[in-house]
């Protein structure tokens, strides 16, 4: 209700300061012909600027310090010696019944006077407050309105103030871009640094031992080493990459130089639909078929082979990265001149020869870096590892057993868990910043080989 | 001479035999490695068909349910409760609430499962065998519930009686549809050796029957009835995020680019930020969640498990897209139509708002649509900032306890219950899977539209 009026007054504020800057623009114009310097919407907008800027101000400032005033103004009203008898839990419940009382809903069982008479006087304070914020903002919003509409005349400059207010906004959204950067880092680092006060950085970055104490009995913390979490990620990236590559560079290839037109317009679009997947259908997709039929097959050839395991979550996850690859090197391969291929066409290479021996060398350095950045994105990926991977948290070089991630710690240390008083789970920061360094790497150089690439080309 | 013309013949039919060699070789390597990109292509067309084969084969039977139709006996023996309060009795609204919540509490004391029990007995064979316990494993827990609500609302059904839809347990419809081993011996078995019998006696006359499982759709989650687990929950909370991703993503992010791609001055600070936005597109989706849990949960104390902080975390994620999309389609606008705008007088505020930007119109929204799409599937940050709470209402405002679409295919995978939640999980996989098209599918619709018109 509260919220409704105050939007209303706002609009109602802006509507009438656009409507009579237009309108004072409009009566300038056409009253003695005189050339005016800006448009009439401009006028409108400049005087809407003007008046709304500071009701918006006074009403955020009620919505920052109104809860607080309100609260005290009820423990004004409750006897001293009532409040002194109180703690702190009675008396945010006694704050709670006035509140209640105020609101005519009632309360349950007897009615103290004094409540009865809080809860009157508080009905008054808060009609009171409200209607003294509503009109305070409408007066200053009117006073601005009526300033900057008397600055109204033919040499004021309305549209450069209103392209200046409209450049401020837009540099404010993309500091928001900034802001988030500074805020993954900031938050990751000074969490990880609570983590490294209570675990040694050389116990876990070379520590070979994965084994939080989570439920926090016997007075120790566990050991946290990176080391199994590392190989575990180094393992499944591998795999992924040795599905993904292969896969993804020659189906680029084929559908770049080979294909009919026909089978490319239908194929691209296809593999592009595994792109948009979420990975949660991956890792479900891993977990109850492609898991149980490694392990059939490994049984058939006689491999021990478990059904989530370090190859399953690996080849799900590199079935993903297709078409990441094919798309990335479809694209560089585009890239690479005509006219090397044609130099090659006619010394009488035959296709796959030129596309061997001439395209893919230039094409190399790109072709590297959308490596890079499909590693990057593979060692990010956490939900087909947390599915499929087992979640064994062992150093181990066996890629038919479970293992465990850098992702998967993160999300098992960290669920439903906000109180980040422990290192059990202010680990996942340190977890988190080592994914963030690592992944930031692979994006810079990839970038940076890409960007080489391309301009090389140009 | 004649010896040297011989051999010289010689030579060049032997290069000519060594040419043809080598070009058998040649032209068989080019068919080779033809071969192995079209079976490349094969390979990617097949992992996408196995996929959604796999999830539908696995996800259509979930749609179908098993329904009982009772006759339902409200009996006064049975339903021992004075008349429901009214409003008018009270001085207060609490204590009208407090006395009707009174009542609502007396209501559940009570014994409905005898009233369940009673009408499931009238519909089995004459003089059928079976103990309650056994014979309450038949209908899903809920149905008591669903009975007691019944009479919560209407109070006036006492001593009727009224013919009543519910869902069968899930064991049994496990047992209906074959997703257990039928021959499996009596200990492996979820239900009694008489409950089963009692089961196909309901098929054969008609007590149960299947139909489409709309609790699919209608239910929240539930534990304790997992039969009536749905996924409206996780619908509306990941409604929620995506209105909060459209609201503040696209604005912020159309602006962020206009800003980086027109009006920013060419210097480091720049470059810095283009830098910084490339990369942030790259950062793995589970940091987003790590900061959405330190900022926004931690710092800020905002509500745990809110689709309001989900949302947040979701626009973080998908700005980058959005603004990397917003400056390819600003940067491919013809150099033209800019001069243009600014010849005859515009100033550069004007001809980026009245000129360029309309322009790119189809291109942003194709990417704000591809982006939100993108951010529905996510699941890993959502988990991290409590998103994966057990949730068995639908939440109210943004700033209700709630999960969403792919954290409870997660929860789902995990239930014990695999055999009936192993097919629910694909049901729940297909739900998502159908609102991603229909969102890729409006924008290739409107890209193609919108394109025709401009």
């Amino acid at each position: 209700m509260n919220a409704l009026i105050v939007a209303g007054l706002l609009l109602v504020l802006l509507g009438v300061a656009y409507q009579s800057g237009w309108s004072r623009s409009r009566a300038l114009a056409t009253a003695n012909g005189v050339k005016v310097h800006s448009r009439p919407q401009y006028h409108g907008s400049y005087v809407a600027i003007w008046a709304m800027i500071p009701a918006l101000v006074i009403l955020l400032l009620w919505a920052w310090l109104g809860g607080g005033f309100t609260r005290d103004y009820i423990v004004s009203q409750i006897p001293q010696e009532t409040v002194l008898a109180l703690d702190q839990a009675g008396l945010n419940a006694t704050v709670g019944r006035i509140q209640a009382i105020a609101s005519g809903y009632g309360v349950v069982g007897e009615v103290q006077p004094y409540e009865q008479a809080a809860g009157a006087a508080l009905r008054s304070f808060q009609f009171l407050s409200f209607a003294i914020v509503l009109v305070l903002a409408a007066v200053a919003g009117g006073g601005a309105l009526l300033y900057a509409r008397s600055r109204i005349n033919a040499r004021l400059r309305a549209r450069n103030a209103v392209e200046r207010v409209v450049g401020v906004v837009l540099l404010v959204c993309s500091a928001v871009a900034i802001l988030t950067t500074v805020g993954i880092v900031a938050s990751l680092i000074t969490e990880a640094i609570r983590f490294f006060t209570f675990i040694h950085p050389f116990d876990f970055f070379f520590g070979t031992v994965w084994a939080p104490n989570n439920a926090g009995t016997g007075g120790h913390y566990g050991s946290y080493g990176l080391l199994p979490l590392l190989s575990g990620t180094l393992m499944i990236t591998a795999i992924a990459m040795l599905v993904a590559v292969p896969v993804g560079l020659m189906a680029a290839i084929y559908l770049s130089q080979y294909a009919p037109h026909q089978l490319r317009a239908v194929a691209k679009p296809i593999i592009e639909i595994l792109a948009g997947i979420p990975t949660i259908v991956f890792g479900f997709f891993a977990l109850v078929t492609v898991g149980p039929f490694l392990r059939d097959m490994g049984n058939f050839v006689g491999l021990s082979i478990n059904a989530t395991s370090a190859l399953t979550a690996g080849v799900v996850m590199g079935i993903m990265i297709i078409p990441f690859v094919s798309s990335l090197s479809d694209d560089i391969l585009n890239q690479v001149p005509r006219t090397l291929r044609d130099g090659a066409y006619g010394l009488g290479a035959t296709q796959s020869e030129t596309i061997r021996n001439v395209l893919l060398p230039a094409a190399l350095p790109g072709i590297v870096g959308a490596f890079l950045l499909a590693v990057s994105r593979a060692i990010g990926e956490t939900m087909i590892v947390v599915l499929a991977a087992g979640n064994a948290p062992v150093l181990r070089g066996n890629p038919f057993e479970p293992v465990a991630t850098i992702t998967v710690s993160i999300v098992n240390q960290l669920t439903g868990d906000t109180d980040f008083t422990g290192p059990q789970s202010l680990v996942g920061f340190a977890l988190g910043l080592t994914l963030f360094v690592i992944t930031l790497g692979l994006n810079i150089v990839a970038l940076y080989i890409v960007r080489r690439f391309r301009e090389q080309y140009e | 001479m004649a010896t040297d013309t011989l051999s010289t013949v010689e030579a060049s039919t032997e290069r000519t035999r060594k040419i043809r060699a080598s070009l058998r070789r040649r032209h068989l390597s080019e068919a080779i490695f033809r071969a192995l990109g079209l079976a490349a292509i094969i390979v990617a067309l097949g992992f996408v068909a196995l996929l959604f084969i796999d999830v539908f084969r696995k996800g259509i039977p979930a749609f179908v349910q098993s329904n009982l139709h009772l006759s339902v006996t409200f009996s006064p023996e049975v339903i021992d409760v004075g008349p429901a309060p009214a409003l008018a009795d009270f001085p207060s609204q609490a204590e009208y609430q407090a006395a009707s919540l009174a009542w609502q509490r007396q209501v559940a004391m009570l014994n409905w499962n005898q009233i369940i029990e009673a009408s499931l007995r009238e519909a089995a064979p004459e003089g059928f065998e079976i103990d309650s316990r056994q014979i309450l494993s038949i209908p899903e827990t809920n149905a008591r519930h669903q009975v007691r609500e019944m009479f919560v609302a209407n109070p006036s059904l006492l001593g009727q009686t009224v013919n009543v839809d519910v869902l069968a347990s899930a064991n049994a419809d496990n047992w209906i549809k074959g997703n257990i081993n039928r021959d499996l011996g009596d200990a492996q078995q979820q239900l009694s050796p008489p409950a089963r019998t009692l089961i196909d006696a309901f098929v054969d006359n008609g007590t149960i029957t299947s139909g489409f499982a709309w609790s699919i759709l209608t239910n929240v989650d539930s534990r304790s009835a997992p039969a009536a687990a749905g996924l409206l929950g996780a619908f509306v909370g990941t409604l929620y995020m995506m209105l909060i991703v459209i609201v503040l993503a696209v604005p912020i992010g159309v602006a962020a680019a206009i800003y980086l791609e027109e009006f920013a001055p060419k210097s480091r600070l720049t470059d810095l930020i283009e830098v910084n936005i490339n990369n942030l597109a790259a950062v793995p989706s589970i940091v987003f969640g790590l900061l959405g849990a330190a900022v926004f949960i931690n710092w800020m104390h905002l509500p745990i498990s809110a689709p309001l902080v989900g949302g947040l975390v979701l626009t973080l994620m998908t700005l980058p897209t959005i603004i990397i999309a917003t400056r390819g389609a600003l940067l491919g606008v013809s150099p033209a139509l800019r001069q243009a705008a600014l010849g005859m007088g515009a100033s550069k505020t004007q001809m980026v708002f009245h000129h360029v930007l309309p322009v790119t119109f189809p291109s942003i929204l194709t990417a704000t649509i591809l982006g939100v799409a993108h951010a529905l599937g996510e699941t890993a940050p959502l988990l991290l900032i409590g998103m994966k709470a057990f949730v068995a209402s639908v939440p109210a405002t943004p700033l209700d306890q709630a999960t969403a679409l792919p954290v409870q295919i997660y929860l789902w995978q995990g239930n014990e219950n695999r055999n009936f939640f192993e097919p629910r999980t694909a049901a729940a996989i297909m739900v998502l899977l159908a609102v991603m098209i229909l969102l890729n599918g409006v924008a290739i619709y409107l890209r193609s539209r919108l394109e025709k018109r401009s």
